[in-house]
């Protein structure tokens, strides 16, 4: 069984994420992290790994250099071996760039799944997994809060807007697991000092044959609404009968 | 420009998310709709009622299941067959997978999370939140083909009947697409309304100290007419079902009002509630955030505020 775990590499903290006004792109140039979402995708594949005893997991970025050091993470929990796709071409790659490029990276590994995690915390988004597919022609889903690996298939359990549902897709496929799966380990020191002598590969754009272009932009940047007016009040024993009364202000209970 | 909006369904109702969606979408040009399913009844004369000008329903046995795949047949083949293109989503599972696959076969540009949309000359610019809504984000395509998914709920839909003009749109639909199976589908919630379409909701933290607190929460709702919601911390405690969860790694909402009991509102919960109408937080600490975007905050013991909130709207409505 060969595992892929797609990770991405985000500026460390909430308050340190930043657009660049220049560039008018995520300021990456700091220090970067591991997805809190990813560590579960990375979990997920070591635990089907060890569950099966054999079997290898390959963690894919496409990212900056500094991407190196939240791959090292991957590979102190447990993880085989890494691949940094990295290349000027690359910055400011948009939803249908960083498809082309993870899916072609996918494509040279052929692992029979291929797992990511449920969002993106800095770009937000939710749906890579479903481009990347797209252009790899498997199958994929979403959203799995319990996965089973049965000979040839992959099943999940995942919730929708409109309660669970149970899902099953033949291998190779791709999977993006939510965050509610499992808890991920902590890496050991054992495993901080093994993650040195694994395999770290780099890749460039040219070597992955993409030619795709990025067909987003940012044109610019506002600050967010103000709400309007505000009142907060202390409960002095009549706390209920003021919200009764603003609820009837505001035409929300009759 | 004539915006083609996708319509999901579940149960036999068109969402409301995407009703949403499709009231907002006649501002910039009169909306076109896609159903796809199977044996959809009258969801067509409900997309009319609220404004749409034409509605392709792809029928298919093919397309009961609420997967991704096999819808990015049917757009892309509407879109090359109609001349749409721009195509309007709601956010949701179905929707963001679809829209990305979808941008990845055509190659066109995707936005999402938007809250906005509007035309400049011939391009289009869209509006989105950014890290945790610290700033908005003005986006634009460059293709031109232009996927668009906006966040959840955020457009109230109203009722704008058009004259019903159904096209049956017969559809391929590759072997590839139909690779996932539907196991077991989503069963129907058990009771209430679910939290993306309640107008009101209650949401309990962990300021209602346990499992048990959620009773207080449970009874308010209900004199409201409401659903229930939890934060993350609460469902991760065990306390309250994942579905009904609020935030950032939960659902987006938007309802009327939105009563938040013993929830401090960090920012992985406001932002999934804070397009609220109106926001009521009831919290015992005064420096809790959600006072900061609450439009009426009362700082007091929920254990007390609550009940009597409860009894005081019954005996309203009991006259």
């Amino acid at each position: 069984m060969k595992l892929a775990v797609c990770v991405k590499a985000v500026p460390d903290t909430l308050g340190g994420r930043r657009f660049d006004p220049e560039t008018r792109r995520l300021d990456r140039s700091g220090e970067l992290a591991l997805s809190e979402f990813d560590l579960h995708a990375v979990e997920e594949a070591l635990r089907l790994r060890d569950a099966a005893g054999t079997g290898e997991v390959v963690a894919l970025t496409l990212g900056p250099e500094q991407a190196r050091e939240p791959l090292r993470k991957a590979l102190a929990m447990g993880v085989d071996r890494s691949l940094l796709v990295s290349d000027q071409a690359y910055a400011g790659a948009d939803l249908l760039v960083t498809a082309a490029a993870l899916a072609a990276a996918i494509g040279r590994e052929a692992p029979d799944l291929t797992l990511f995690g449920q969002q993106s915390p800095d770009g937000e988004g939710a749906c890579l997994w479903a481009a990347v597919a797209e252009r790899l022609e498997l199958p994929v889903i979403s959203q799995v809060a319990e996965l089973t690996l049965e000979p040839g298939r992959v099943l999940g359990r995942r919730q929708t807007e409109y309660g669970y549902e149970r899902l099953a897709a033949p291998l190779p496929a791709l999977v993006a697991v939510s965050d509610s799966i499992n808890e991920p380990r902590y890496p050991s020191l054992k495993g901080i000092m093994a993650a040195k002598s694994k395999p770290q590969q780099l890749l460039a754009a040219s070597e992955l044959g993409v030619s795709v272009a990025s067909q987003t932009s940012v044109r610019g940047f506002a600050p967010p609404p103000e709400r309007g007016e505000r009142r907060v009040i202390s409960d002095d024993g009549t706390a209920a009968e003021a919200i009764l009364s603003f609820l009837r202000e505001r035409r929300l209970f009759a | 420009m004539r915006p083609l909006v996708f319509l999901e369904h579940h149960g036999g109702a068109l969402s409301r998310s995407s009703l949403g969606v499709l009231s907002y979408a006649s501002s910039l040009g009169a909306p076109a709709a896609l159903i796809a399913g199977h044996e959809l009844g009258a969801l067509a004369a409900e997309a009319a009622r609220f404004g749409a000008s034409a509605v392709y329903v792809a029928d298919d046995e093919r397309l009961a299941a609420p997967l991704p795949q096999p819808r990015v047949d049917v757009l892309e083949q509407l879109m090359a067959a109609e001349g749409f293109d721009t195509v309007l989503f709601a956010q949701s599972v179905l929707a963001s997978d679809l829209a990305a696959a979808l941008a990845a076969r055509l190659e066109a540009g995707l936005n999402w999370d938007l809250v906005e949309l509007h035309g400049e000359g011939e391009q289009l610019v869209g509006r989105r939140p950014a890290l945790a809504d610290s700033v908005w984000v003005e986006v634009g395509w460059s293709s031109p083909q232009r996927l668009a998914v906006f966040r959840s709920g955020i457009f109230e839909p109203l009722e704008r009947p058009a004259p019903l003009l159904v096209h049956a749109f017969p559809v391929e639909i590759r072997p590839r697409s139909l690779l996932v199976e539907l196991l077991e589908p989503a069963a129907e919630r058990p009771s209430g309304p679910s939290i993306e379409d309640a107008e009101v909701i209650v949401a309990g933290g962990r300021g209602l100290g346990k499992a048990a607190g959620f009773a207080l929460v449970e009874e308010l709702a209900a004199a409201l007419g409401g659903a229930v919601a939890a934060t993350r911390a609460v469902v991760d405690a065990g306390w309250y079902p994942y579905e009904t969860q609020v935030g950032q790694t939960g659902k987006t909402v938007a309802p009327k009002l939105y009563l938040a009991v013993g929830i401090s509102g960090a920012i992985q919960h406001k932002v999934g509630m804070q397009a609220s109408g109106t926001i009521v937080a009831i919290n015992k600490d005064p420096h809790a955030p959600i006072f900061d975007y609450a439009d009426l905050g009362v700082v007091g013991d929920l254990n007390e505020i609550v009940p009597r909130l409860t009894e005081l709207l019954r005996a309203a409505q009991a006259r």
